[in-house]
């Protein structure tokens, strides 16, 4: 890209991607350490004597499922913009957003459900992480579905185009990163 | 584009979306911090010079500190670990690294702004609650926080444990989530403006050092400070929702057994200094930056070894990742573990001297121009000379055994991130002062505040090296508590005295700074003769930087009495001319 820009605000508009791919690359490291430091942790604190894994409620696969689904959607949206379909990417938008509302309503009743059973944050190593983990994950779908939201308005504006639509695939890219954080967040909870 | 822009009040001086004016705003902010986090330090060391002796306007003046005119202990601790977190965090970093980081980082590399201004806007918004937060809690129940800068539990994560770990302790942990918030803002701010917004011909092996050490300062930032937030909401849980991540089990305090089970305080040590050694570097490095700029406008000469120091800059950046262990050889670690850290951390020594010896060698033929900026770019290498030689001993775990906790580490690490910092900032504020309100400060007094100030710190921290060799401890209240420590007392007064010489030569400064503001001589565009591109738009900058077209860059940032034009230098703006001599070689 060329090096020679008028203000930046008027630079990102003249130019499709401008500053975001590495701000969002930026953003991606920072979530990327922060789970890490707390997978970091985990592997520590498991080799207590106390370490006991809690049963998951069935639930939880259908929540994972649910952002999977999200994520599906997100890409049908994508490819509507790709194929010049653009009626289509707002629908499928706010059915993305919908599901990842659907997956924070679902790892609400998960919480409610483990309470009923009498596990709490504190009943347990292994149980403060699956709610402490499922809490900061939960935190960054709801930045992602303030994302989605930002791109639906963009999208019935009409600023995306089979040509133009970096911001559509950046809100992608960081959606999909917060599935995969919650497959991960899952996948450790479930084995360790 | 017009770059004209009537920015009301709030526009221009509160909410301003400017980089120029959110990096004086830091700037001012750290000030204002350092003069609370000063008065500290001053009070701890009065009380440790003459620990017994009562002092009634002390008591007057801070009544929640003193009783009969003694500073109280746990008081003690909170201005301890108050001064120490306010000074590295509240001050030394949003100085140099978010002060002069957003003032120049545009500048220099010929952008207009930063590439997200709403966002600097809202990191600089992030850190004034901060800021408040850590000050208010002062003034909660039982007192500020007690557990130290570190915030080891479990002191930290039991709320009974001693007065600070209470509200204070929270708030502390509160204000420092926000400071990390407002950090993280800033660094992918620099890392996308400097990678996104340089100007045509600028490519990366021409950015000035400065520059380069800003960069690599945000990488580390944004890859170290995510486990500092980990740490800060597990010991939150630990605080506030009973878990036991960093807790064992068998606690007991007031008779009480507490119901904590299963937890390492040792988890919470790895995961901090997994950010604090970094964190040394995101502020030592900008301090280096600033010195490479300043010894090549002063010394008249190209930066020597500039791509041996960026290859240096990113060696260090890699290494300062992996050597956290060596704050830890005494907290319970294999030897093996700790024979790697004391390798690593020594390696980490080679790359660091390769940037010192630049420096030095930076001087080499110079033509000096002895400035205020370049004096304190002198004592930074002073400074990183004798600070770096502590270092050795500290990083060698055998050594470290005995030194470990002791005065070493304190006057340590006061010469390396208090006095090379501190330095920086003083180097960089008599050196950007033109550029930052369009006018000069005065030399004379800015080398009357070089001269007091060195020698005062020097003693002051050599000495604390010495008390540690004698055996003291750091955070202990009462020296004389201790007979075999008896004899040593008479340094903890040549210290009290001479830091508080160095503490009231900033007087000097403050004057200085704050006078010149409003009568300095008015500077002009270029009043050094330097290369780098700040330097080729007005002083002070208008909004949008540049008043027309963005400059072009031609040329390395250091052409000082390299090139043939008749005034001794070429700015990286000025057009190559043709050169017939080249051609027939």
């Amino acid at each position: 890209m060329t090096g020679v820009r008028v203000m930046p605000r008027s630079s990102a508009a003249a130019d499709d991607a401008g500053p975001y791919p590495i701000g969002l690359l930026t953003i991606l490291v920072t979530v990327a350490m922060l789970f890490s430091a707390f997978t970091a942790a985990l592997l520590v604190r498991r080799t207590g004597a106390d370490w006991a894994p809690i049963v998951w409620p069935p639930l939880v696969w259908a929540n994972t499922g649910v952002i999977l689904l999200s994520s599906w959607a997100l890409e049908r949206a994508r490819a509507a913009a790709r194929t010049n379909a653009l009626r289509d990417i707002s629908p499928r938008l706010a059915a993305a957003a919908a599901l990842g509302l659907l997956f924070l309503a679902g790892q609400f009743v998960l919480w409610r459900t483990l309470g009923a059973r009498g596990v709490f944050l504190a009943s347990g190593p292994h149980a403060s992480f699956v709610y402490m983990l499922s809490a900061v994950h939960g935190a960054h779908v709801l930045g992602g579905i303030a994302a989605l939201v930002w791109t639906f308005g963009r999208a019935r504006a009409g600023a995306y185009t089979a040509a133009r639509h970096a911001g559509l695939t950046h809100t992608a890219i960081y959606w999909h990163f917060v599935g995969v954080v919650w497959l991960w967040v899952f996948a450790l909870l479930s084995t360790l | 584009m017009s770059t004209t822009h009537q920015p009301s009040f709030w526009t221009h001086y509160v909410f301003s979306t400017d980089h120029k004016m959110i990096g004086k705003q830091y700037y001012f902010t750290a000030i204002f911090m350092a003069l609370f986090a000063t008065a500290w330090s001053l009070l701890l060391r009065v009380h440790l010079a003459w620990p017994g002796r009562t002092w009634p306007l002390f008591g007057k003046l801070f009544p929640g500190l003193f009783q009969d005119g003694v500073l109280l202990p746990e008081r003690y601790l909170s201005l301890v670990t108050m001064h120490g977190t306010v000074m590295i965090f509240f001050v030394v970093s949003i100085a140099l690294v978010s002060g002069f980081g957003n003032f120049i980082i545009p500048l220099q590399i010929g952008a207009r702004d930063m590439a997200y201004p709403f966002l600097n806007m809202l990191s600089y918004w992030t850190i004034v609650p901060a800021c408040l937060l850590m000050l208010g809690s002062f003034f909660v129940p039982d007192g500020a926080a007690a557990s130290g800068w570190t915030a080891y539990p479990p002191l930290s994560a039991i709320p009974e444990a001693s007065p600070g770990s209470g509200m204070g302790q929270t708030l502390w942990l509160f204000a420092m989530a926000l400071f990390i918030a407002s950090f993280t803002m800033g660094g992918l701010n620099f890392v996308t403006t400097i990678l996104n917004l340089r100007t045509r011909g600028m490519s990366m092996m021409r950015m000035p050092l400065m520059i380069w050490t800003l960069f690599v300062a945000s990488v580390l930032g944004i890859l170290a400070f995510p486990a500092l937030t980990a740490a800060a909401i597990m010991l939150l849980l630990d605080r506030l929702g009973s878990t036991s991540f960093f807790l064992p089990a068998g606690l007991v305090f007031s008779g009480t057994v507490l119901p904590h089970s299963g937890g390492t305080p040792l988890l919470f040590q790895h995961l901090f200094w997994f950010l604090g050694h970094p964190e040394v570097y995101v502020l030592v490095l900008p301090a280096l930056g600033i010195a490479f700029e300043v010894i090549a406008v002063f010394g008249r000469r190209p930066v020597f070894g500039y791509r041996t120091s960026v290859w240096a800059l990113l060696v260090i950046a890699v290494l300062s990742m992996i050597v956290w262990g060596h704050h830890m050889f005494v907290s319970g670690m294999s030897p093996y573990v700790g024979e790697y850290f004391s390798v690593a951390t020594v390696t980490i020594t080679a790359p660091f001297a390769i940037l010192a010896m630049n420096l030095i060698a930076s001087l080499w033929r110079a033509e000096i121009r002895l400035s205020p900026a370049l004096l304190f770019v002198l004592g930074i290498i002073a400074a990183v000379g004798i600070g770096g030689l502590g270092g050795i001993f500290l990083a060698t775990a055998t050594s470290d055994q005995y030194l470990h906790n002791s005065y070493f580490v304190v006057g340590h690490f006061h010469l390396m991130i208090a006095v090379v910092t501190m330095f920086a900032i003083f180097a960089g504020t008599y050196h950007w002062f033109p550029k930052m309100f369009g006018r000069e400060m005065n030399a004379t007094l800015g080398k009357v505040h070089f001269w007091l100030t060195v020698p005062t710190v020097i003693v002051g921290f050599v000495g604390m090296h010495l008390l540690g060799v004698g055996g003291e401890q750091r955070h202990l209240y009462d020296p004389t508590a201790y007979e075999f420590l008896k004899p040593l007392q008479w340094l903890n007064v040549v210290i009290t005295l001479t830091l508080g010489g160095a503490a009231a030569a900033q007087l000097v400064f403050l004057g200085n700074f704050f006078s010149s503001l409003f009568f300095g001589a008015r500077a002009g565009a270029n009043p050094w003769e330097a290369t780098t591109l700040e330097w080729t738009t007005e002083s002070p900058a208008p909004h949008g930087n540049w008043a027309h077209e963005l400059p072009m860059v031609h040329r390395e940032p250091y052409e000082y009495r390299v090139g043939r034009s008749p005034q001794g230098y070429d700015p990286q703006n000025a057009a190559p001319t043709a050169q017939p001599a080249m051609a027939a070689r």
